[in-house]
């Protein structure tokens, strides 16, 4: 029982990441823009994080600071996929190789420096409750945070004008044109939105779960996210449960080594993967493709005849 | 009752809704417009007529903002519109229909209309786009559900939420591109009809098409455009008659399609196609063609009326093997063929036209001796592994091209670069094209659907000579002049299940109408 209570409490701290990182894909991707560059934008804000948490000696100019860092190489990324309408796919997995180059040279002298980390908030008496205190009462503000935000995000893009009208760009970019949408802008503030959110995805990892900065600390989270995407079929409220679930697995891993069960460690570290190529198994399987935003990953230009 | 709405008082008195002058477009160099001219006032329909690629759309284009004119002078309500964007159109009170609906299939009716960026008197929230959508649509005389989903609506249902939308958004001149190509005579009849009453209202209605019964019908004046020039600028319909128009399209004396020769009675001739009682289901088990028998002569064309969605594809995919027959016999020359590939199929002389000739006959982005060749390469024609002989595809394809009159290209000009016409006369030369002996037997689904007029008359000469030559020919097609003019027997299908076929003598178009709505 204890072990399920403590593995349960931990699974929150591990979903956070992967939650945050899979709403700015959806950001993005709802918009019409195929990011893979996800890893590289959440590596480029765990370092942005870091270096300013370790600069101000406070972890919330770092999570800002997370941001802007994934913000920054969403920017580079949107003007090559928007502006000069370049191959989505293989720009995105430049993103990835640029960020995990540029976040490990300039991040040498942080390495192994502990980082001011976020407290987890004190709830009082709500979090001295039994089972339930400890798994929904005693959880760092940003994971709360990523909570408010999947809720808000779904709401937004289904009630709300302007969220229609980014679905609307990433459905038909010709239509949404004709009624005098701008695309090009519509996709670039979705991109930096969506780099953003993956850049915090990143921060957190540096200033909440392990409070330190080690290079290529990520470790293919950004991907997990892609494949959440999938899973959550471009929907915040499921991309929560999705993360929740893959946060089960990845917070299982160290538990059982330290029950000393007789599990080989890389056979478990491949779990989350594993799982991931299960979840895109099964949602091709399913041909629930139509969710999928039509115009996805298809570059736009208003004087291309059609 | 629509019709007899009061026309237009004369263009003279009118005020000028569109102005343009001298509008030059290219595009990668070719032009598309050469000095275009055009003049649009308030209250009247007037008719944008010409053949594909004669520059309507793109002229059109350049006043809702998608184009920016390389040279001339456009001029909306007698003010220069110099700005580009739809959205400065928008401002100006222009609104288009486009031919491909810029509508979002995943979206309700009334998202479509709250995603446009328009004035303060758009509405902006759902629950009052969706009071507003009832209230114009019923002031129009028609109902619509502001909350079905776009991609559940039939076609001219979505016609109808465009204008919608244009009026929504406080258009005062509205351009509409072919609105009826993709309608029933019904459906157009209400449609125009419903132009025809905005522009009594007072608004300016352009209609782009090419059907000269509705430049007649439903039109004040007519502007005629030819190879990117305005050829007749703003003449009145009264004063035009269906020949004169006709030769301003195509530059050239049109002939009314050549009448068919054929023999008195075809029910001597070998039976070619012969499918009993085939069944097609879809994966829900529902059929979505019911125990169709029809039987396909030497020398015959059955055509098959019928409006879109009745089963029409299931069937042309299930008689060329695209998918799987679930009942009933198919012979083909007397052999068994239900069950068999389509290669198997091919080998014994069935070829098809389908409807989407980009998706399933020719692929865009090869060459045209490529796309020519395509058939026959895999089962050894022009040589086998390592040794195709490109230089003989080409000369064969000259050839072909040649014959079938495919001009605007060589063979070697990628096959996306052709037009629409003679990108179906290079198919028609693939198809019709047999190895020894037997004339083909084809199945064309929509042959002509947005051809020009000359390429139309190609097709169906193409066909009547197959026919001459003891092929046979199953037209399928949604244009019912067409299936009357061309068949020997005509068959109606609806909601799966096939009518007939009845020899053209003893059906007339009252009784087709009757039995595609499924009575009778």
């Amino acid at each position: 029982m204890e072990f399920v209570v403590n593995w349960l409490a931990a699974t929150p701290g591990h979903a956070t990441p992967l939650l945050l990182a899979a709403l700015g894909l959806i950001i993005n991707e709802r918009a019409g823009v195929l990011n893979l560059g996800s890893e590289g934008m959440m590596l480029c804000g765990a370092f942005a994080g870091a270096a300013a948490a370790l600069a101000t000696g406070s972890p919330w100019p770092g999570l800002a600071a997370a941001m802007a860092g994934g913000a920054a190489l969403a920017a580079i990324f949107a003007v090559a996929v928007v502006v000069f309408r370049t191959e989505q796919v293989v720009t995105g997995l430049i993103m990835v190789a640029l960020g995990a180059g540029l976040t490990g040279l300039l991040g040498r002298d942080l390495t192994n420096q502990t980082l001011p980390g976020l407290r987890r908030l004190d709830l009082g008496p709500l979090s001295e409750i039994p089972v339930i205190g400890p798994i929904l009462f005693r959880q760092d503000p940003a994971a709360y945070l990523a909570v408010a935000l999947a809720i808000g995000l779904s709401v937004w893009l289904v009630r709300s004008r302007a969220g229609l009208r980014l679905c609307a760009v990433g459905e038909d970019p010709a239509a949404a044109d004709a009624l005098g949408l701008n695309v090009q802008r519509q996709r670039m503030l979705a991109v930096i939105a969506g780099g953003a959110l993956c850049g915090l995805g990143g921060g957190y990892l540096a200033l909440v779960s392990s409070q330190v900065w080690v290079e290529g600390m990520t470790q293919g989270r950004g991907w997990i996210a892609v494949g959440l995407v999938i899973f959550a079929r471009w929907r915040p409220l499921l991309a929560l449960a999705g993360a929740l679930l893959f946060g089960a697995i990845e917070a299982m891993i160290p538990r059982v080594q330290a029950v000393g069960a007789a599990v080989p460690v890389y056979l478990m570290t491949m779990l989350p993967y594993l799982a991931t190529l299960a979840v895109l198994v099964l949602a091709a399987l399913r041909r629930r493709r139509d969710d999928e935003p039509a115009a996805l990953g298809q570059p736009y230009l208003r004087q291309d005849r059609h | 009752m629509t019709a007899a709405l009061p026309r237009a008082v004369s263009p003279g008195d009118a005020r000028s809704a569109i102005s343009i002058s001298g509008a030059w477009k290219a595009f990668d160099g070719r032009p598309a417009l050469k000095g275009a001219s055009l003049e649009v006032a308030y209250g009247e329909v007037h008719a944008l007529l010409g053949e594909n690629g004669a520059g309507k759309s793109t002229l059109m284009n350049l006043v809702c903002g998608l184009y920016a004119a390389d040279a001339g002078r456009i001029e909306i309500d007698g003010r220069p519109f110099a700005e580009t964007g739809p959205l400065a159109a928008a401002r100006h009170g222009v609104g288009m229909v486009h031919q491909h609906f810029k509508l979002i299939p995943r979206f309700t009716v009334a998202e479509n209309i709250l995603v446009a960026r328009a004035g303060a008197s758009a509405p902006a929230r759902r629950a009052d786009a969706a009071r507003r959508i009832a209230e114009v649509a019923q002031s129009l005389g028609f109902a619509i559900d502001p909350h079905a989903r776009v991609g559940d609506l039939s076609v001219a249902e979505r016609q109808r939420v465009e204008i919608l939308r244009l009026l929504l958004l406080d258009a005062r001149i509205l351009i509409l591109d072919e609105p009826t190509a993709v309608l029933t005579d019904a459906e157009a009849d209400a449609v125009l009809g419903l132009l025809r009453r905005l522009a009594a209202e007072g608004r300016a209605v352009v209609l782009i098409t090419h059907r000269m019964r509705e430049v007649q019908r439903y039109a004040d004046r007519v502007t005629v455009m030819r190879g990117g020039e305005t050829v007749l600028a703003g003449a009145p319909c009264a004063e035009c008659d269906q020949g004169r128009l006709a030769d301003l399209m195509v530059g050239q004396a049109v002939h009314a399609a050549t009448p068919r020769v054929r023999s008195a009675d075809g029910s001597g001739q070998r039976v070619r196609l012969d499918a009993v009682e085939i069944s097609v289901h879809r994966p829900d088990g529902t059929p979505a063609v019911d125990q169709v028998s029809l039987t396909l002569r030497a020398g015959e064309i059955v055509g098959i009326a019928g409006v879109g969605g009745n089963g029409q594809d299931a069937l042309v995919e299930a008689l060329y093997g695209l998918a799987p027959i679930s009942g009933g016999t198919l012979s083909l020359d007397g052999a068994r063929i239900e069950h068999a590939p389509i290669g198997a199929r091919r080998a014994r002389g069935l070829r098809i036209i389908p409807a989407d000739r980009n998706d399933f006959a020719l692929i865009p982005a090869f060459r045209a001796y490529e796309n020519l060749a395509l058939t026959e390469v895999p089962r050894g024609g022009f040589g086998f592994w390592l040794g195709l002989r490109r230089g003989r595809m080409i000369a064969e394809a000259e050839a072909a091209m040649a014959e079938r009159a495919v001009v605007g290209g060589t063979p070697r000009t990628p096959t996306r670069l052709l037009s629409g016409g003679n990108a179906q006369k290079l198919l028609l030369a693939r198809e019709l094209k047999t190895a020894a002996g037997d004339a083909s037997v084809l199945i064309a689904h929509s042959p002509t659907r947005g051809l020009d007029v000359a390429a139309c008359q190609a097709v169906h000469q193409a066909l009547f000579d197959l026919a001459a030559t003891g092929g046979a020919c199953l037209l399928v097609s949604e244009d019912l002049d067409e299936v009357m003019a061309l068949s020997d027997r005509i068959g109606v299908m609806s909601r799966g299940r096939l009518a007939g076929p009845f020899p053209r003598a003893e059906i007339d178009r009252a009784r087709i109408g009757a039995l595609m709505l499924g009575h009778g």
